[in-house]
């Protein structure tokens, strides 16, 4: 149908309460809308997507023998699936909608009122005269593959693979590092309550290799990620860990035998605070409880020539292999969830706190690292000089709230700068001075931990620290650490010598978080944490179906909210699963046989391989299945032959005609 | 010593307001628009926008078109370099606007009144300021006055 005197639309306009009436006149437009041709039936209404807003679709089709839909409202990407249902439920083909974007395009971003009502008549007219084009189309339905890739074994990671696997599912769990998890492994303390991080991880990564539905690989990174959600084809790559993971039985023993006596090479888990050989584990209680080899330290690496006393006391178990190879797996899966995670900020960039160059200054994570009775000194506060620090300076907002650095609040600082500086004093009976720009304590028992930090007598000066130097004014400064900051509460530049300070880093993207981005095909903030599909509505999901977020890698979080978020990526992902069929837009392109000449234009431009040329009948043939409808090809076609299912030609010449045929 | 300039006045009902259409790809720039508004910015209400799945669907036809029936001037919007959803859509897209430049200037359009412009769904911001640079550039072209409208060529953008 083309507008052949058959056509009667039904056209609604939103108020949406006062976000789209308060600038667009919609009286107005609903009045003019009458006039155009087609349109049988033009209303406004207070907010269309309320039952009774939808109900009057529903009516209206049923009495006027409405055949087309237009509703003017917010995106599409919000209610374009509540009005095809409606739609539907008043027993037309949903595809004979359209819907009209006159909130976030229009009414939200003009202020001019008339100017902007003028917009929503061209955005309406173009939409009226496209719907006459539109036909009947049935969504695909495929069927989902249970199983589900989890990408970072951080507690995030961990948790959404737990949940997921105790529902039944299959879970491969991808993580780089030699252990799982991640950065709550490093941590000694947990905010507010004190609990042992420890203590209630472990147990979940024990969880997590006995669990017979998790598939966990170590050391492996995805590289590859095709098809689309309910059907993904997923490559990994292993990289070797020189440890054949099935004959290792965890007894560490090469670990004790290797040739180097003393650990001699930086220990990373530690942050570089303690030493670790070349064969190691990361720490006692990683998950898989293997050693693993560092090819660039080891001797049989560097030289071939080693004795091997690891291989030796190894015996017969033959556990070690030098000549490991990377290796790839290939897996299918429905859907991922990206739980990748955070790195801390960088202390060196900002050269006037001295980390890096004064070697008592510390960052938060070291501190951890030196507070855990798991750590490097073995939970003494001991200073890189062997001191014992009497007094300590924590610098909140470190790479945060900086317009020289990184804009966002970290959001875990406050409470983790907290912590440490109770754990500190609870070490070593320092005296510790806080330095906050502000103090963010929004969370259960948060506001409360904090004043029992001040109960507790330590300081808390109001001003970021400016500077940290080595150069005493008088002799009590002699050899200390002296922070200056302006205590913006009596208004005054201050100096207070301390012997260690600890730099509270804030949270950022990883490095690579672009690249992780452009693999999954999802998209990023403009700081580079993964972007959600709605910030308030679909915290978790993705704009690409399928691929859910759980963690930091969304955003700063503490681990509560990590952990609450995988349980919600997890839960979606099993409503996925479980509605078993996942239904596709029908946007794909075909092809009109009888015009096409076989000229093969199209055929290289398809990124998925989508389009095949057919001998036989000298034309080309697109194969549905692999299309995923993004219309390159029909814009490519000489002959036209090329079309588009929901992205017509002339559905969108009737836009552009529309659009500008009031002048 | 400051002097407005007659030529174009800065208010009143008489300025000329350029319309452009916009072709937006799904994923990425539609998305910027979108956070542009619950962004709550401002920006100039000149332009309409067609929505497409990738910036690649955007026919030359459908640019011609637009001009033919009266945009002063067209913008099309697609993922950055390399972001395509649909992997290389956007890359197509280039090539053609390259076309489409020579063949725009040949007709006697100005450069200025056709854009390509990669924004992802995160910058609202670089959106409000290309729209809104689009639109005072234009304005200060004035209209598009083709020598031959759609009619003389109908047989050139009319679909079957």
């Amino acid at each position: 149908m083309n507008g052949n005197g058959n056509l009667r639309v039904g056209l609604y306009i939103c108020h949406c309460g006062t976000n789209i009436a308060g600038t667009i006149d919609v009286k107005a437009v609903a009045a003019w809308g009458e006039t155009l041709p087609g349109v049988v039936v033009s209303r406004e209404y207070k907010y269309m997507c309320s039952d009774p807003g939808q109900q009057l679709i529903v009516d209206d089709v049923r009495e006027q023998h409405l055949n087309r839909i237009v509703v003017a409202s917010c995106s599409p990407l919000l209610h374009e699936q509540t009005f095809r249902g409606a739609t539907a439920k008043a027993g037309l083909n949903p595809f004979f909608f359209h819907m009209v974007n006159v909130r976030e395009h229009d009414s939200w971003v003009h202020e001019d009122k008339q100017a902007a009502t003028e917009k929503a008549k061209d955005l309406i007219r173009a939409a009226v005269r496209r719907v006459a084009f539109h036909k009947p189309l049935e969504k695909k339905r495929v069927p989902i593959h249970p199983d589900v890739l989890i990408v970072g074994g951080g507690i995030a990671g961990i948790h959404a693979a737990l949940t997921l696997a105790n529902a039944g599912k299959h879970v491969y769990l991808v993580e780089r590092e030699p252990t799982i998890g991640g950065h709550m492994a490093k941590f000694d303390k947990t905010f507010p309550t004190l609990d042992c991080a420890a203590c209630i991880l472990t147990p979940k990564m024990t969880a997590v290799k006995k669990h017979p539905n998790i598939t966990l690989w170590t050391l492996s990174d995805v590289t590859q990620i095709e098809g689309y959600v309910g059907n993904f084809t997923v490559t990994v790559k292993r990289h070797p860990r020189y440890i054949i993971e099935d004959l290792c039985v965890g007894c560490l023993e090469c670990i004790e035998a290797c040739v180097y006596k003393q650990a001699k090479y930086p220990d990373e888990f530690n942050l570089g605070l303690g030493k670790r050989k070349p064969i190691y584990i990361p720490f006692p209680q990683a998950v898989p409880q293997l050693p693993v080899i560092d090819r660039e330290t080891c001797i049989e690496f560097k030289s071939g020539r080693c004795k091997k006393t690891c291989v030796e006391v190894c015996g017969d178990r033959k556990a070690i292999d030098f000549k490991q190879q990377e290796s790839t797996e290939t897996i299918n899966v429905g859907s991922v969830i990206l739980a990748t995670g955070f790195q801390v900020f960088d202390a060196r960039r900002l050269p006037y706190y001295g980390y890096g160059k004064f070697p008592n200054v510390y960052t938060s994570l070291e501190a951890e690292r030196l507070i855990n009775a798991a750590g490097p000194t073995q939970g003494e506060v001991i200073l890189r000089d062997g001191r014992k620090p009497k007094t300590v300076g924590i610098l909140h907002c470190i790479g945060s709230r900086d317009e020289n650095t990184n804009r966002w609040c970290s959001r875990v600082c406050c409470m983790y700068s907290l912590k440490l500086a109770h754990l500190i004093k609870e070490h070593t009976g320092a005296e510790i001075f806080n330095f906050y720009i502000d103090i963010r304590t929004p969370g259960k028992g948060f506001e409360e931990f904090y004043q029992r930090l001040l109960n507790e007598g330590v300081h808390f000066i109001r001003g970021k620290g400016a500077e940290i130097n080595t150069w005493p004014l008088d002799p009590s400064e002699e050899g200390k650490l002296i922070i200056r900051v302006e205590d913006t509460l009596i208004g005054k530049i201050r100096r207070i010598p301390v012997d260690m300070v600890v730099l509270s880093v804030g949270l950022e993207p990883h490095a690579d978080a672009g690249d992780v981005r452009r693999l999954f095909n999802i998209s990023c903030s403009s700081e580079g944490w993964f972007l959600e599909r709605h910030p308030k509505l679909a915290p978790v999901n993705t704009f690409t179906d399928g691929i859910f977020l759980a963690g930091c890698c969304q955003g700063p979080k503490d681990i509560p909210d990590s952990v609450a978020q995988a349980g919600a990526a997890a839960a979606e992902s099993l409503a996925l699963i479980d509605s078993k069929f996942v239904e596709l837009e029908p946007n794909t392109a075909y092809i009109l046989e009888e015009a096409c000449s076989g000229c093969k234009t199209c055929i290289p431009l398809c990124p998925y391989s989508a389009i095949s040329f057919v001998e036989a009948k000298k034309k080309a043939e697109i194969n549905e299945a692999l299309c995923k409808g993004c219309g390159t090809c029909v814009a490519a076609c000489p002959s036209g032959s090329i079309r588009q299912n929901l992205f017509e030609d002339e559905e969108i010449f009737e836009e552009i005609k529309g659009v500008l045929a009031h002048a | 010593m400051p002097e407005a300039k007659p030529e174009t006045p800065a208010v009143g009902p008489k300025r000329f307001e350029p319309r452009i259409v916009a072709f937006f790809c799904n994923w990425c720039t539609y998305l910027a628009a979108d956070l542009a508004g619950t962004s709550r910015m401002k920006y100039a209400p000149n332009m309409r926008v067609i929505r497409t799945m990738c910036s690649g669907r955007v026919d030359p036809q459908f640019v011609l078109d637009a001009f033919a029936h009266g945009a002063d001037g067209v913008l099309i919007g697609g993922c950055h370099p390399g972001d395509c959803h649909y992997q290389e859509g956007n890359y197509k897209a280039l090539r053609r606007v390259h076309l489409l430049k020579r063949l725009l200037r040949e007709m006697g359009i100005e450069e200025e009144r056709f854009r390509l412009e990669w924004i992802s769904a995160a910058e609202a911001d670089r959106l409000k300021t290309a729209v809104n640079d689009m639109v005072e550039k234009v304005r200060a072209l004035g209209p598009l006055r083709l020598e031959t409208t759609a009619e003389f060529f109908p047989e050139e953008v009319k679909v079957a």
